[in-house]
């Protein structure tokens, strides 16, 4: 049976077992539909012409989670950053693992979507926010379809919350292909301001499809510094549907480091209802293999005196494939835009492929907006100079790359992680020098 | 030291170098002069081991060996450093971690271990100071945005750091108004000493009033067409080339 229809036939056994809402089952059941009417996306659509699915869709997964499973903290120690202190929100094979996690309720809601979707008390913020900014195209009405688990996170007004939280997905393995559709809501209410951590992780090479779905709500002078480290094995891929719905005067980033996973499909909007609001995007993705790394944005300006800043840096090597594809919607409204966008990449293969594309729409007349793109090679005299200077080749390869790459990494505010990423960048490289840009 | 014997080296077959003859030995400066296009340049990344130059003919011989062979950070790592006459701005790596790595990567080679961190914050100062550059300066992307003199000054600066056996100084004069001419020689001089040697090579006899060589050497169509005492400096400074390519071509 092809997946599709595994998924169709599947969603009837889901709904049935599950205790839910009316809502709910409403909102699901109007997704089913989308998705038997739309389907996984074929290269014949314009935003997937690079980025074919056929390879990853034509495993037998298992679709739902059948048993808990459960992993010595010590062995996935290394894919938290533990030398902070942080809440976690762990899930082992799409279920949550209380012992891996720490959670709260105390002045906030740092929980489960699951009881989100099943308790009283949090019904009407389901009703106002949930499905609410995904947009309703296939992939994303699949995840809707079967959302069920995932981060819950509510944090009320005027609140710092002083430690990051961690989203982190592990797959373990014991089922031969497995599929999991992670669900987040994070609302972040006025002057509140929240960092987050999301990464998903396979423990074995069998393959592991995630069809994810992010939807964060930042309310009048929010901030959000939203980090994604996606450096999964060889047979893991990723779809992520991210969909940011500020306002007024709200500040909200994203740092998206792609360095490993089968295929890689990072679908992240912005949406700008409001004025004074600032969205940046960044990402670095440094790739091998016959890896594929897609990056899809879309920023939406709505409304007058916004910006956004959009900066991704991509290294290609041997047989790997990056996409870029850049849109941003300037509405007639959106007067006093100012969009930035730059792409820029390195191929050091000959094999390797990046496309690249910005999409400007601009309906407004009195805004600044500016894009470039440039695909290049390291520069030889640049190599000349490191090497006279008794760094070896590959060192100082390594070393024009992070200097290439680091302008991105300069932002992360959470400074164990920017540690983290150097290390990852470094093993990623096949180098072992402290830099510390 | 150094000894040139007979070196042929040529770009996308172009000939440049066409047999120099040079020997230079510890504690000795020997000045490169000559006219545009007659190899200076050429000389120096030949001996530095930039990959796009072909030695064609002839031997580089470094303390009595042969480094044709050699990679770049080799010959680094044996002692040969290159002033640039136009340094690589490189956004996003500051000076400090790039001497940092730098010095490391030599000590590696070496088999020594890392520097440790306060005795290399305190030769960087100590470097620093010597140079009259600003500590500020130090945390600054290498080279980018550098004004002509901020560059060389950086140069010389690695080279203090570094501390090479040969050090070859490739037009260090050029973009350098009067004091930072002086800085950048008084510099090179400090840290002249019986054990290690300079190859100043430049286009005018100025920075030979403060580095001042024991012999000079003029280069012509990639020869060396006349050497003398620094006597032959002034001579070309009153004269310039003309006069030399005469000789030569008669």
């Amino acid at each position: 049976m092809e997946l599709k229809e595994k998924l169709i036939s599947s969603f009837l056994a889901f709904e049935n077992h599950v205790d839910l809402d009316a809502y709910i089952h409403d909102v699901r059941s109007e997704a089913i539909k989308i998705f038997e009417d739309k389907g996984f996306p074929s290269k014949k659509e314009e935003a997937w012409k690079y980025t074919s699915l056929n390879s990853i869709l034509k495993h037998n997964y298992c679709v739902f989670p059948k048993k808990e499973n459960t992993i010595e903290y010590n062995d996935v120690k290394k894919y938290f950053i533990h030398d902070i202190d942080s809440y976690k929100i762990v899930f082992i094979d799409g279920i949550y693992s209380s012992h891996l996690s720490q959670t709260t309720h105390e002045g906030m809601d740092i929980c489960l979507m699951s009881a989100a979707l099943t308790k009283p008390k949090y019904r009407l913020v389901i009703e106002n926010y949930f499905n609410k900014a995904a947009t309703k195209d296939g992939i994303t009405s699949l995840n809707t379809a079967f959302s069920n688990e995932g981060a819950y996170i509510h944090i009320p007004k005027n609140k710092l919350v002083e430690k990051p939280i961690q989203i982190l997905h592990f797959s373990t393995g014991n089922e031969a292909a497995m599929m999991l559709q992670p669900r987040n809501l994070i609302i972040v209410e006025e002057n509140s301001h929240v960092q987050i951590i999301e990464r998903h992780k396979s423990l074995t090479n069998n393959p592991v499809l995630t069809n994810s779905v992010t939807e964060v709500f930042a309310k009048k002078r929010a901030i959000i510094d939203y980090y994604k480290v996606q450096n999964d094995n060889e047979n893991a891929s990723l779809i992520d549907n991210t969909f940011f719905n500020q306002r007024q005067e709200s500040h909200c980033s994203t740092h998206t480091f792609s360095f490993g996973g089968k295929l890689t499909r990072n679908n992240l909007n912005f949406y700008q209802h409001g004025e004074r609001i600032d969205s940046t995007l960044k990402g670095i993705t440094i790739i091998g293999d016959k890896q594929h790394v897609d990056h899809n944005t879309l920023v939406h300006h709505i409304e007058p005196n916004c910006e956004s800043h959009q900066d991704y840096k991509g290294i290609f090597g041997e047989h790997s494939t990056g996409v870029f594809n850049g849109k941003v919607i300037v509405e007639k409204e959106a007067q006093k835009t100012n969009a930035f966008q730059a792409n820029n990449n390195v191929l050091i293969s000959d094999k390797a492929t990046i496309n690249t594309k910005p999409q400007l729409e601009i309906f407004a007349d009195d805004v600044k907006c500016s894009h470039g793109c440039t695909i290049g090679q390291l520069d030889d005299n640049a190599l000349f100079y490191l090497r006279s200077r008794g760094i070896p080749e590959k060192e100082a390869n390594a070393l024009l790359m992070y200097a290439f790459s680091n302008n991105v990494l300069n932002s992360v505010k959470i400074p164990e992680l920017k540690k983290r990423i150097n290390t990852l960048i470094a093993n990623k490289l096949g180098v072992n020098v402290g830099f510390n840009l | 030291m150094l000894q040139i014997k007979n070196l042929h080296a040529s770009v996308d077959d172009k000939s440049i170098l066409r047999g120099i003859n040079l020997e230079v030995k510890a504690g000795e400066v020997h000045a490169i002069m000559g006219p545009n296009g007659s190899g200076k340049s050429t000389l120096a990344s030949v001996i530095a081991g930039k990959e796009d130059y072909e030695v064609t003919q002839g031997e580089i011989l470094l303390e009595g060996q042969d480094i044709d062979e050699l990679a770049a950070e080799e010959r680094a790592h044996k002692g040969v450093f290159l002033s640039f006459q136009y340094p690589v701005e490189i956004p996003g790596v500051s000076v400090t971690n790039f001497i940092k790595t730098a010095i490391n990567e030599n000590r590696k080679a070496k088999g020594l271990k890392e520097m440790p961190a306060n005795e290399m914050l305190k030769l960087i100062r100590e470097k620093a100071d010597l140079l009259e550059i600003d500590r500020k300066f130090l945390s600054r992307s290498l080279n980018e945005g550098f004004s002509g003199g901020e560059k060389k000054r950086n140069e010389i600066f690695q080279l203090a750091m570094l501390e090479p056996k040969l050090a070859i100084l490739d037009e260090t004069d050029s973009g350098l108004d009067i004091d930072a001419l002086r800085i950048v020689a008084n510099g090179v001089n400090k840290l002249k000493n019986k054990d290690n040697a300079v190859i100043v090579i430049t286009h005018y006899q100025r920075l030979l009033d403060y580095i001042v060589p024991d012999f000079v050497h003029v280069l012509h169509n990639g020869r060396i067409v006349k050497s003398g005492t620094k006597a032959l400096a002034h001579e070309l400074e009153a004269k310039g080339y003309d006069w030399i390519k005469d000789e030569v071509n008669a």
